[in-house]
């Protein structure tokens, strides 16, 4: 892990403002002195941005071209050897079904991975500086880094707010800081590299739908690919005699056959989660299964399970809080990692990523978000967490891995500063193994201490998803 | 008038002398909320009724731009059955309430904090993670 040294802010450091008039008729200057720059160009978390800051992903894109192409293939394969002859011999409904379906998953898909998932944009220094006196209010001359955590009481629970080095805040409840992006992400669920993107507050729903219906999908090509072989194989003719002449059938089945299992089970597991209203970071974590012997309980689940899937899908979407394209003000040089204020403030001059939308920006960039994901900067290829209850045999097959990994990268969230141990392997599958060897990247923040290995040492419960789920009921 | 000032020629003639933040109020959840916590910075400058009204005002918005009703529940099915492409084409409920609360900041600063040498940022400009207030040396108000 990259060592920081924590910097303390000197508020008597901090720019004094100047009386500019309205920077919004003054904008920064681009490299051919014409064009105003926007604040995607200057945006300091490691995200790529095109269309002009309309579009994000994760600098690294992970598998995502792996998870389309396999997605494009076996449906174009579907539609191209399987469909005709199912129409000929049972109905035309086919083609529409998977038509549907294919559809949808690869909207959701591209919604998932082009959105910003919640992202929060760093504290301005003036904030900073604020919070670092309220933490040192005895005013002494020996410097000490503010304490890490903050304690606030939630439903009567007492819960443990951490502070981010990187973002120069106490991170809200449920927030956690993705080292891939180098971002704060609300909600944070997981940074799933098969969408090449963190799946947070914003994205979850389509994230959710893209599994529900990709499990459909792979479930029903599944099943037309065996209906159309066995039709084949009708009358004596044998399976090889049906492979042959339908080669692509083969490849769906494979490709197919690995996958359904594994996929289904991820929807089966989130599910249980929208259900639960929790987050995979927290089930992995085991924030509030009262293993340390304290009477936790989840305290943002309504205790209904309805309430709690319609608070996490059905309420109103969340805006954008980093404002991509809001332009920057000319009177301040863009520095990496800080972003003026369009607005006229002179009291704000070197915002680090902060969102200012009119409500013109507002509803422009709205409009845009669905298709906007944060990029996740990832020097080092990622290896997903796999779907935790995917008990069965599986090997290793990409495309099985489609489903088994999106657990995702864990990150620490508000629980007490711990490390992700390596997970450990014994009795589980190949896909656990490689798990282990992606929880250790955890945040970027070093001052959190390894001491506590909460909540990772769960293979054992992954076995008992299956369970839990069923006594949700 | 003297007092009414607009934003922009106060910006011009004062001086920033201190921001005050209203941090976030975590009691109920995730959703947001803010401190109600008269900041003594603001014990000169403006009444405490004032102050706590405006926050309170702002909660209530926000709450509301939040609300899992019957509303956001028949909006959340009917993205979920277009694939979400609604959202490329309708401005959510969020947004809606968001212009209300930029609407209602425009009208406190100028009719209330403007005139006492205050102005309120919108939240949603600091990530909806603070309000901040800055606090402008009173040398170029004529009272």
């Amino acid at each position: 892990m990259k060592s920081r040294e924590y910097q303390q802010i000197d508020p008597k450091a901090l720019p004094t403002p100047t009386q500019s008039p309205p920077s919004h008729q003054h904008q920064a200057v681009g490299d051919d002195g014409r064009t105003p720059r926007r604040k995607w160009e200057v945006f300091p978390g490691k995200n790529r941005f095109f269309c002009d800051g309309r579009i994000m992903m994760a600098r690294q894109s992970g598998v995502f071209p792996l998870t389309l192409g396999l997605i494009l293939v076996t449906s174009g394969l579907f539609f191209i050897f399987d469909c005709p002859f199912l129409v000929k011999h049972l109905t035309s409904c086919i083609p529409a079904i998977g038509g549907v379906l294919f559809v949808f998953v690869l909207i959701t898909l591209l919604q998932t991975s082009f959105t910003d998932p919640g992202i929060l944009p760093r504290a301005t220094p003036e904030e900073a500086a604020d919070i670092e006196r309220q933490i040192d209010d005895t005013g002494n001359a020996s410097y000490r880094p503010p304490p890490r955590t903050k304690e606030v009481l939630i439903n009567q629970q007492v819960i443990k707010l951490k502070y981010c080095f990187t973002c120069k805040m106490f991170r809200p409840p449920r927030t956690s800081h993705c080292s891939l992006c180098d971002n704060c992400v609300e909600r944070f669920d997981h940074h799933c590299p098969w969408v090449g993107n963190c799946v947070g507050k914003r994205n979850y729903r389509f994230f959710y739908t893209f599994i529900v219906s990709l499990s459909f999908l792979t479930a029903f090509i599944f099943g037309c690919v065996t209906t159309h072989l066995a039709l084949r194989a009708k009358g004596g003719k044998g399976l090889m005699f049906a492979l042959q002449e339908s080669p692509g059938s083969a490849v769906e089945l494979a490709i197919c056959f690995f996958s359904v299992w594994s996929i289904l089970g991820l929807s089966g597991f989130h599910t249980y989660l929208v259900a639960s209203n929790l987050t995979t970071n927290e089930d992995i974590k085991g924030s509030w299964s009262g293993k340390s012997g304290e009477a936790v309980t989840n305290p943002y689940s309504h205790k209904n399970i309805f309430i709690n899937c319609c608070s996490v899908l059905c309420v109103p979407m969340p805006p954008s809080l980093i404002d991509r394209r809001g332009f920057l003000p000319a009177d301040e040089p863009a520095q990496t990692s800080g972003v003026d204020l369009e607005l006229p403030n002179p009291s704000t001059k070197s915002d680090i990523n902060v969102c200012v939308q009119g409500p013109k920006g507002l509803l422009e960039s709205a409009a845009l978000t669905p298709l906007l994901a944060t990029s996740c900067p990832q020097g080092k290829p990622q290896t997903a967490l796999p779907c935790p209850e995917n008990t069965s045999a599986l090997n290793s097959d990409p495309s099985l891995e489609l489903s088994q990994r999106c657990g995702g990268t864990h990150h620490n969230s508000k629980t007490y500063g711990s490390t992700s141990p390596p997970l450990p392997t014994k009795g589980r599958l190949q896909k656990h193994k490689r798990a282990s060897s992606h929880t250790p990247r955890s945040t970027f923040d070093d001052h959190v201490s390894p001491s506590s290995h909460d909540g990772n040492h769960r293979s054992t419960d992954r076995g008992h998803r299956g369970a839990k789920f069923a006594t949700l009921q | 008038m003297a007092e009414t000032h607009s934003l922009q020629d106060m910006r011009q003639q004062a001086a920033v002398a201190a921001k005050v933040f209203i941090q976030r109020d975590y009691s109920n959840g995730t959703m947001c909320q803010f401190q109600t916590k008269f900041p003594s910075e603001l014990e000169t400058k403006i009444d405490k009724q004032q102050f706590e009204e405006t926050i309170r005002t702002l909660n209530n918005l926000y709450a509301e731009a939040e609300k899992l009703g019957s509303q956001s529940l028949i909006e959340g099915c009917l993205a979920c059955l277009t694939a979400y492409t609604v959202f490329l084409c309708m401005e959510t409920h969020y947004e809606k309430v968001l212009k209300k609360i930029a609407k209602y900041i425009q009208e406190q600063n100028d009719k209330i904090y403007a005139p006492r040498g205050l102005l309120l940022t919108d939240p949603i400009e600091r990530g909806l993670r603070v309000i901040e207030i800055t606090i402008y040396e009173d040398r170029s108000f004529s009272r």
